[in-house]
């Protein structure tokens, strides 16, 4: 797409989300941020690598614990919890993605998965998460003088987190390295034979991705005050397919809609249906698969296309 | 790179890429036994042979994307057997395929500007906006122009014909500037008219390069190509021009039979 087509909308949304907190319970707007920069970092894999990485939650609850832990114990200022999940969800993401990449499609989402399998083990029996219980209690701090145990304060701030993560997740897509793992999501063996070593490109699109990925997850524990397992839990994996996947893989934008309608569902159907949230996530996936694959925003993107003329497959 | 080639410049400076004694097994199956190959600088050199000959296992493996059981392979007097795909396509050697190979959800002129970008050293910067590519573009269009497809820049290559397809794999190839280009049956499955315009294409491109193709359609073979070497069971049967080759009996027998009797005929 375009990358000057719609810097317009990006702005109203924008506009839209800084009065939003006026207007919304400012807490499920931070949820659905923190989970709209996850799906966006998973995008970039899926979407723009063709990488299926089925174990993104290791980056997610990893740096949750990270931040939680750094917040809680070692009493660090806020930020500098913020960028230690960042850079241990990154270094993470270079140990998995090292073993990973060796292998190719089915055999590579198996090996994350199983890798983060191994993950949530370790941070369910480590004495430093408190296991079962997680970390709770975790304290906000505060950021130039502004208390963030204020959820307006807080709601600025991961504001500006997750549209700086947006951005760079954007211009990653559209820079020169962007170029390069269109191309191997196109075609991998012509990426080789025109001389790229297509594992180093891999490797970095995933050290990215699972840095952004934790950054989420590290606002996500600010959020809430806690890290807990179902951070971690393979779930939380499926869960970032299913958003991308309904807001439409390989859009920029696709993303940040499905996370939010997903979300958004979650929080109001937990209440009035219990359990059964899983069974109508379900049938979305099934819908989505088998009716609008292209996902919400994809599907927009072709109907605009079509309105103004343009060929579209 | 120690003993032989002390003396680069002796007589084999015209070879460009030579083979001895190649050989690929497959779990007991002999794909490719024993094959000398000899690639003249400036030529174009077709690989022929009837079906399961193979052509293509020979193919994969001066392309490096198959390791060689035995043999060894030197590209300008250097040994390439080791080499990884991605080393050889740095050093010249590059290669296409049989099933078009272009990036089918970018444009165009994207497509031909992923080979250009390597030289600039700024594919791993994913900071920087990809306007910065923006420089390859005079480039891009002048290779583009090259294969006729200067009017297509801003289509997506999913939505080219198929002739015009290979032309741009071609103009990728030749993105890259190398000194050999392997091409996988570059005009398989097409019809007369782009064959003909892919023909007069490669012999375009060929000038100042050497082309290395498999082909089997005889009319492209004894049109454009300066040498020929005829693989049959895995071996080669016979190398040379043309006219030495066509008339060459065990190659009639084993493969061509009536079909070159009739091209030569036709001239």
């Amino acid at each position: 797409m375009n990358p000057q087509r719609f810097p317009l909308g990006y702005l109203a949304l924008l506009a839209l989300l800084l009065i939003a907190p006026a207007l919304v319970y400012p807490v499920l707007i931070m949820k659905v941020l923190c989970f709209a920069v996850f799906a966006c970092a998973f995008n970039l894999l899926l979407g723009y690598t063709g990488l299926l990485s089925f174990g993104h939650a290791a980056f997610l609850g990893g740096a949750a614990y990270l931040t939680a832990h750094a917040l809680k114990v070692w009493a660090l200022p806020t930020l500098a919890g913020l960028a230690l999940g960042t850079l241990g969800a990154a270094a993470l993401g270079w140990v998995m993605g090292s073993l990973a990449i060796r292998r190719q499609g089915i055999y590579f989402a198996m090996s994350t998965l199983a890798l983060a399998q191994l993950v949530f083990f370790l941070l369910l029996k480590s004495e430093f998460t408190g296991g079962e219980d997680g970390l709770q209690g975790v304290p906000r701090g505060s950021v130039l003088g502004f208390d963030l145990s204020s959820d307006t304060h807080l709601y600025y701030l991961v504001l500006a987190v997750a549209a700086g993560a947006f951005w760079l997740i954007h211009r990653t897509i559209h820079s020169p390295f962007g170029q390069i793992l269109k191309a191997i999501r196109e075609n991998e063996a012509r990426a080789v034979s025109l001389g790229y070593d297509v594992d180093r490109y891999k490797l970095l699109a995933f050290v990215l991705s699972a840095a952004v990925s934790g950054l989420a997850g590290a606002l996500k524990t600010l959020v809430f005050s806690f890290a807990t397992l179902s951070d971690a839990h393979w779930h939380t994996s499926g869960e970032v397919v299913l958003m991308t996947l309904l807001g439409g893989v390989g859009t920029v934008f696709g993303p940040v809609a499905g996370a939010a309608v997903i979300v958004t569902l979650q929080n109001e159907l937990a209440d009035k249906v219990g359990s059964l949230v899983t069974v109508i996530m379900g049938f979305i996936f099934a819908a989505c698969v088998l009716a609008f694959r292209r996902g919400l925003v994809g599907e927009a993107i072709a109907l605009f296309r079509r309105m103004i003329g343009e060929k579209v497959q | 790179m120690t003993g032989p080639t002390a003396n680069p410049a002796a007589p084999d400076a015209e070879i460009v890429l030579e083979t001895k004694g190649l050989v690929k097994e497959f779990r007991g199956f002999v794909a490719v036994n024993g094959v000398d190959l000899q690639i003249r600088k400036g030529h174009i050199h077709a690989l022929i042979g009837p079906n399961g000959a193979g052509k293509t296992t020979c193919f994969n493996l001066l392309t490096k994307f198959l390791e060689p059981t035995r043999g060894r392979i030197r590209f300008k007097g250097e040994d390439i057997t080791r080499s990884s795909p991605q080393q050889i396509a740095r050093q010249g050697l590059v290669r296409s395929f049989q099933i078009s190979a272009v990036f089918p959800h970018l444009s165009v002129l994207e497509n031909v500007r992923i080979p250009l970008q390597r030289r600039l050293g700024t594919s791993f910067h994913f900071w920087k906006s990809c306007r910065s590519l923006d420089r390859l573009n005079d480039k891009a269009m002048e290779i583009l122009a090259l294969v006729g497809l200067d009017g297509f820049a801003r289509m997506v290559a999913v939505e080219l014909p198929y002739g015009r397809k290979r032309a741009l794999e071609i103009a990728t190839t030749l993105a890259l500037e190398p000194e050999l280009m392997l091409l996988d049956e570059p005009t398989q499955g097409m019809g007369h008219e782009d064959v003909d315009r892919v023909m007069q294409l490669i012999k375009a491109v060929s000038a100042g390069r050497t082309v290395l193709m498999v082909e089997h359609n005889m009319k492209v073979v004894s049109g454009i190509c300066d040498a020929i070497t005829v693989l049959a069971r895995g071996a080669v049967l016979a190398q040379g021009d043309y006219a030495s080759v066509s008339r060459n009996p065990a190659v009639i027998e084993a493969y061509m039979g009536t079909e070159a009797a009739q091209a030569a005929g036709g001239h």
